[in-house]
This record gives structure tokens, sequence and C-alpha cells, in this order.
């Protein structure tokens, strides 16, 4: 991965209506995720900076391993580091 | 021509039954294509009036620079608001100002398919329309075809996407968008989606102009609009209002208490309005540093001595069943809230903790939607725990609250509906 990638942020994003609540997110991603009392992903609208190599994996671990394949990850351009 | 500082505009010459296409070309004069119309409608600052105010201009603009051949233009008079009788009182009014609307935005983003939609379950309207419809095709004037749909009503049935997904053959069920603005489509052509009495008013300034639209409401919220006014009233009534009318005033010209403890604005999803405040201009900017918004134009007076718990928990709690129940936040997260609601205003033991619990659930449930449903319950739920800061308080200290057990209800809200007879198809 090159240098110029990883300017910007990215944040997760559920898809409510695809989401049946299985919490594997929350396992893979537990930074990011929490979940609310009824077993669904609360996620952070904040971005997160792209250069937060830890949290990026953990997205994409994330993202695999959601038997819904309700998660994605969203780049956006403009982020606080 | 309508005289431009007159009212009303859209219910001119409303009688007990439509106007045929003569008559309303009587009245209205001959819908003629102004030059340059979308120029006209831009000047006019016309806001959608189904609820969200979104400029009716920038929506046209953004479909006529859709690549497409094939386009739709579909007419929104689902009405899924219990309280709103705006729409189906337009459309036994001047149905033909409605459709010329629609033509007239069909012409403009090249749309060739006008598809107007109607609940199923308000047979007059559907008949006024058909009509209507039918009076227009013997007399072709413009390119695109009419076509009439009658979709099952249900609260978010007449949300945008949902009603769309309805149309595509599917299911009237709302779908997520994750980047907006989000173009509708019926199967690849995209759609322009306006309400009813956005394609009415769309009628009246294609005809006189932005300039004369703009001759009655604000600067920023110009024009008329169409309220339901119910509760606390002689009896239920639509009115054509300019927008910046003094709320009382509204109220007294719709027989209404003028004096009420609380006024409910926006429709279900709305925001109660402390009677204090109800002086207000009834419009957006004025209402909204008080967390309230013209919405769908339902008002629903609350008079003194009634209990506005009592009212919200029924409110909320029918809201909770007309949830999808695609998403897990609304469909857990709002019977939740109907309950904690319940236990606030009917069990003195438990108010205090079913007050934290609300306002915690509140933030947990808001905007965790594919649609605005959720939001909607947090923000009326959040309102009344506002304006009724200090019944909250009686109810909290076991203070006994009879209008909380009255049958003396105020917001009509339709009978609960077992999960397994909702209908969506």
């Amino acid at each position: 991965m090159g240098v110029r990638r990883r300017i910007g942020g990215f944040v997760l994003k559920v898809n409510p209506i695809l989401c049946d609540g299985f919490g594997h997110c929350v396992e893979l991603a537990p930074d990011l995720v929490r979940l609310d009392e009824w077993g669904y992903p609360i996620i952070s609208p904040t971005p997160v900076p792209l250069s937060n190599l830890a949290a990026l994996e953990s997205a994409r671990y994330a993202v695999r391993g959601c038997p819904r394949q309700a998660l994605a990850i969203e780049r956006v351009a403009d982020v606080q580091p | 021509m309508i005289d431009a500082t007159s009212l009303p505009r859209v219910l001119a010459a409303a009688s007990g039954r439509p106007l045929s296409l003569a008559e309303h070309d009587d009245v209205f004069g001959l819908a003629r294509p102004v030059p340059a119309f979308l120029e006209e409608l831009e000047a006019s600052g016309l806001t959608g009036r189904g609820g969200a105010a979104f400029p009716t201009f920038r929506k046209a603009k953004l479909l006529r620079d859709q690549r497409g051949h094939s386009k739709f233009v579909v007419v929104n008079a689902m009405e899924g608001e219990p309280a709103a009788h705006k729409d189906r009182t337009l459309l036994a009014a001047n149905p033909h100002l409605v459709l010329d609307g629609a033509e007239y935005l069909a012409a403009a983003i090249g749309a060739k398919h006008i598809v107007v939609a109607v609940s199923r379950d308000n047979p007059a309207t559907v008949n006024h329309l058909s009509h209507a419809i039918h009076e227009r095709e013997r007399r072709t004037l413009r390119g695109a075809k009419f076509e009439l749909h009658t979709p099952p009503w249900r609260y978010v049935a007449g949300e945008e996407s949902a009603l769309v997904h309805w149309l595509d053959d599917n299911e009237s069920l709302p779908q997520y968008r994750p980047r907006r603005p989000h173009i509708l489509r019926i199967g690849h052509a995209p759609v322009l989606l306006d309400n009813a009495e956005t394609c009415a008013h769309v009628g009246l300034v294609a005809r006189y102009g932005g300039q004369w639209f703009r001759s009655i409401g604000t600067p920023t919220s110009p024009g008329s609009t169409l309220v339901s006014v119910s509760g606390a009233v002689t009896r239920p009534t639509v009115m054509e209002v300019a927008l910046g009318t003094p709320l009382r005033t509204v109220l007294a010209a719709a027989g209404a208490d003028t004096d009420p403890q609380a006024v409910l604005l926006g429709g279900y999803g709305g925001a109660w309005l402390d009677g204090r405040n109800i002086d207000v201009p009834y419009a957006n900017e004025s209402l909204g540093p008080l967390d309230a918004t013209v919405g769908a134009g339902i008002i629903i007076v609350l008079p003194r001595g009634a209990c506005g718990l009592a009212e919200t928990t029924r409110i909320a709690r029918w809201m909770a069943n007309e949830s999808a129940r695609q998403c897990g936040p609304c469909a857990f997260g709002l019977p939740a809230i109907a309950d904690d609601l319940q236990r606030l205003t009917l069990d003195a033991r438990d108010a205090t903790a079913a007050h934290d619990r609300l306002l915690e659930r509140c933030g947990v449930v808001e905007g965790r939607g594919a649609c605005r449903h959720p939001d909607g319950v947090v923000r009326l739920v959040r309102s009344a725990l506002r304006v009724f800061a200090d019944h909250v308080e009686e109810h909290a200290s076991g203070v006994p609250c009879a209008a909380a057990r009255s049958t003396r209800h105020f917001a009509a809200v339709p009978a609960l509906e077992r999960e397994e007879e909702l209908v969506w198809e």
C-alpha cells in the first residue's frame, strides 16, 4: 500500500436491513463496533484515519466475517488525525 | 387566473365534487407551458409539501440531468399519516391541478410515464383520479402517459423508497440508501417523486410564474400550504394557509381551541409544541428553533387538562407496530420505547427509571434505520418529554392523572393490527 492511499479516512457502515444481529463484527472489530441491548451493532460515524492500520485491518475482518454481508468500508476524503 | 395574494390557491373553487377538465381550465386558465418552466420553479422557492420540505426545483434538476430515455414522475398521494387529509381533500377538489403539475415536471425532466400512487384503502380518491386521468386521455395535450397505481396503505408505504420499491413489483418496504442524494429507480429508469400537493403548486407556478407564487408566505418559506387540523376542534378541517401565518390565527380559522396546552406539528414523526409558543409564525424557519417543523401540515390540538404523555404513548405504540421490521433498532427499539412511555405514564413506581431508559433508548435508536421512521418516533418522544416535563414529574411523583386513563383521545390512531395481518404487497 502506497503512502498516498493512507490520506483520508474510513467509516464502517452497516446496511441495517441486511443485518440480523449475528454479532460477529463486535468480535472482529471491538474498537469500532459495540452492540445495543438487542444485539445490533452501533458503529461510530466518526471517520477513522486510514493511517490507523490496526483499525483498518479489523474493519476488513468484520466486513469479511459478516454472515449477512451487511458491512462495508466507505472512504472519506477529510479526516481529523 | 387566481389572484396572487388571495387564498385559497390549490383549493380554489373547491366544491363538493372534483372539477371537470373544462371547469378546471375556466378557473385556472389553460395549461400552457411557461417559457423556461424550471427557471420559474427555481424562482418560486417551492419546497416539497410531503414533509421533508426539500426544494422542488433542485430535485427536478437532479432528475433532468440523469441519463435515460425512460424516466418516471411519481405523484405521491399515499397520505400515510393518519391525521392527514390534505391530499384526499385536494384530489377531491382539483385533481387536474395535481395532474397538470406532474405533466409539467415530466416535460421538464423528459419523463414518458407519470404514475399517480394512491392507497387502495382510499377508494373515493382512487375514483376521482381514475376519472380525471380518463378525461385527460380523451384530450391528449402532451407526451407523458398517466398510470394509476394503488399500493396498500401502511405508514411507511408512502415513504419514497418504499413506494418506488412497490411500483417496481415488490413489497412496499423502505430501502437502504447509503449515499445521498439517492436516485430512485423503477427498473433502470430514474424516478422523480413529488407529493400530490407539491404537484398542485407546480401546476400554479407553471401558469403564473415564480414571483406570483412568492407574493404570499415568507421569503424563506414562500407560498401557501395545506394543513389538516384535528384534535380539540369543532370538526377536523383541511385549510390552505399562507406560510408564516401565526399558528394561533390558523387555529382560530379552523375553529380550534386557540389557547391549547400543546399542538402536535408535522405528523406522528413530528414534534409537540408548547401552547405558550402558539403565536409562532407557521413556517420552518420560525418553528425550527422550537424543534418543530411544518412537516406534512398536520396540526393536532391538545386542550388543557388532556394528558400529552398518554397521547404520545398511543401514537408511539401504533408507530412501533407500523415498523416494517426490517431493521433491528426499529423493530426492537420502537416497541421498547413505547413500553417505557407506557410505564412512565401509568406506573409511578417505575416512572423515573422509565424516563431515564427512554432518553437512553432514544439516543440508541436514532439514525439507525434504513428510513427515518425510527427517527420520527424519537423526535416525537423527545418533544413530549420536553414539552410535558412538568407533567412527567407529576406522573413520577404519583399525582393521579385521570386524563391518562380517559377514553377521550385527541390524536386519531388506527386500531393496532397484528403483525401477520399487515399487508405489504
